[in-house]
């Protein structure tokens, strides 16, 4: 288990998770590279200071439990599973490719550390709530994790579980949205109005923070308060992102849901995520 | 394009009852009370992983009499099957045995999704028990999941039942508690008949049964058409017809060796009998078989047609879609 509490350690994790997570897209020359940049803080506090795990043995049965319901944001869920060394990082190479672990899509099946099959949208928060309940009945400490996009937000299924978790009062499931404002046909609040979120989540009975999502700082905070809250609600984290953080380049790219890479920009894209580091 | 129907005209028969819940028991006939529920509480007893979970239809899957036994073991989610099925994935993952109940048009139209990728993907002891399969309500198409089976046939992982009877379903509730995986059972809830308990039936997953033997017709059945065969032995036989019935409850994995063996034996004429559509049920799954395997016997289907059903009394509609025990005599009559 690994617990680190100094923010500056984990900028370096989130940087490992950036540099592995751009390493992979290299291989394909493909992924949901800025989605996957995009989340790498909120991915470094919750593996390295939020969850207890054990990396040699990721179905421990007292694990924190992570749900990827954006299964597309797999390319950065490997790069932490690998930076926690839960996925050995030789197999960075494989991804994407016949007879990975690590397909574009996150499933269950494939790959160590990961919890749901995804790819499906809106599939995640639904089965947290019944991991959450199962938690209780089994008297565990560990909590339930789940990652999920603004996008889904349009899901029915999606408020169908935000309302049940209030009814349950499951306050050992800690919901994280990825508000980056992009979607499939465009930003995601002109496809479907999903503000005021807070307020929203809120009147269905949860314990609501929004905050930077690339502060790390930020993230910490919201992490610890999520945990340590009292009231017996589900806890949500709105976390607003930049798609592409890290590599001004492709920050400033005219933004896409699946934002092009050319085959040179990789290696540019990691110099640039380097440079940054050490300005 | 969509037609409005014609008023009923004075003097046409009035119509009866197309109330959702209709019993499938005739007047007078021998019945259990909520098998289901009763043999859950009992596997319960013994298995403290088993909960219940609903979306709103526990007092019309059977499950309230779980509910009332075990309420802290018994989930109400709910009137949102998505929601239901991904969370009984969540308490399958956490060691439990879910059985999970609602009506088979939501389980299998609703929530397909959510069972094939939270449930059969990841191979979840999920139990999915499903009320008014078929053609057993008289509500319209809305209630009437003519083809359930198709659907979960088609889904890697899952196991299909079509159980007959209350007897039936007392014995697989523990039958498919002991089955690790993923199950779709169809439910006969409420006053539910007996009728294989005079054949010294026993389920066994996966397995065929000859229920009776005969040398002119083969009807291979499962649900509830398996009593409407047996029920319409006695007209064959007064018309001098000596039908064999076999019940096949496990639609998914089939049991190719007992089909093969008896629809192989020559001279019988083969006709398969199931509460569901032509398409994708267990005719074709049968026809398929035959073809595959170069068994040939001359082969029909009584079966629910491919269209929308109409809403009435269940006793109209099993008679005007071929179903019903007179139907099911007078048909295979025509074909020998």
């Amino acid at each position: 288990m690994e617990t680190l509490t100094n923010t500056p350690k984990l900028a370096d994790r989130a940087y490992n998770i950036r540099r592995n997570a751009l390493r992979m897209g290299e291989v394909q020359g493909q992924g949901y590279i800025a989605q996957a940049l995009d989340i790498s803080d909120v991915l470094a506090v919750a593996y390295f200071h939020t969850m207890r795990y054990r990396p040699e043995d990721p179905s421990w049965e007292e694990r924190d439990r992570f749900l990827l319901s954006n299964g597309h944001y797999a390319i950065a869920l490997y790069a932490a599973l690998i930076e926690a060394g839960i996925v050995p990082e030789e197999e960075l190479e494989t991804y994407g490719s016949d007879e990975s672990r690590l397909p574009m899509s996150g499933m269950a099946s494939y790959t160590p550390g990961m919890e749901m099959s995804g790819g499906s949208l809106g599939l995640g928060l639904s089965i947290a709530v019944g991991i959450g309940l199962g938690l209780k009945r089994k008297k565990s400490e560990a909590r339930v994790y789940t990652l999920f996009s603004d996008g889904e937000l349009d899901e029915g299924s999606v408020w169908e579980a935000i309302q049940s978790a209030g009814h349950y009062k499951l306050d050992n499931l800690i919901g994280i949205v990825d508000v980056n404002n992009q979607q499939a046909d465009g930003p995601s609040t002109q496809v479907m109005a999903f503000e005021p979120l807070v307020e929203k989540l809120q009147a269905f009975g949860w314990f609501v923070q929004r905050i930077d999502g690339n502060d790390l700082d930020a993230v910490v905070a919201a992490f610890d308060a999520a945990k340590s809250h009292p009231a017996p609600k589900p806890r949500m984290i709105i976390a607003d992102t930049l798609m592409g953080k890290g590599v001004p380049f492709l920050e400033q790219r005219e933004k896409n849901h699946f934002i092009r890479v050319e085959q040179h920009e990789w290696q540019l894209a990691l110099a640039a995520l380097e440079a940054g580091r050490q300005a | 394009m969509k037609t409005v129907r014609s008023a009923p005209q004075p003097g046409m028969p009035r119509p009866t009852t197309s109330a959702m819940i209709a019993s499938i028991a005739a007047e007078g006939q021998k019945t259990k009370p909520a098998p289901f529920g009763h043999a859950l509480v009992e596997l319960a007893r013994s298995r403290p992983d088993v909960v219940g979970m609903t979306a709103d239809l526990g007092k019309y899957t059977d499950l309230h009499i779980f509910a009332k036994e075990f309420p802290d073991r018994y989930y109400q989610m709910g009137m949102a099957e998505q929601l239901l099925f991904g969370a009984a994935s969540g308490l399958a993952a956490e060691g439990f045995m879910p059985f999970a109940t609602t009506y088979a048009v939501f389980a299998s139209r609703r929530a397909y999704d959510f069972i094939h990728q939270t449930i059969a993907e990841e191979d979840r002891n999920v139990k999915i028990v499903c009320a008014l399969p078929g053609l057993t309500s008289g509500y319209g198409p809305s209630h009437q999941a003519a083809e359930d089976l198709a659907l979960f046939r088609a889904m890697p992982n899952m196991t299909v039942i079509d159980p007959c009877d209350a007897h039936e379903i007392e014995q697989l509730v523990p039958g498919i508690a002991a089955h690790q995986g993923p199950v779709y059972m169809r439910l006969l809830r409420g006053q539910v008949p007996v009728v294989l308990d005079e054949y010294d039936y026993k389920f066994e997953l996966g397995k065929a049964k000859l229920i009776r033997d005969g040398k002119d017709v083969l009807i291979i059945s499962s649900g509830i058409m398996t009593m409407r065969a047996l029920e319409a032995l006695q007209t064959l036989k007064n018309d001098r017809v000596d039908a064999a019935v076999l019940h096949v409850p496990t639609i998914k994995p089939l049991d190719a060796e007992t089909i093969l063996r008896e629809a192989g034996k020559s001279g019988r004429l083969v006709v398969v009998a199931e509460n569901h559509t032509t398409i994708g049920g267990l005719g074709e799954a049968i026809a398929a078989l035959l073809m595959r395997s170069g068994v040939h016997p001359p082969f029909r289907q009584i079966a629910l047609p491919d269209e929308f059903l109409d809403a009435g009394a269940l006793p109209t509609l099993h008679d005007r879609y071929g179903i019903s025990t007179a139907e099911v005599a007078r048909q295979i009559k025509l074909w020998l």
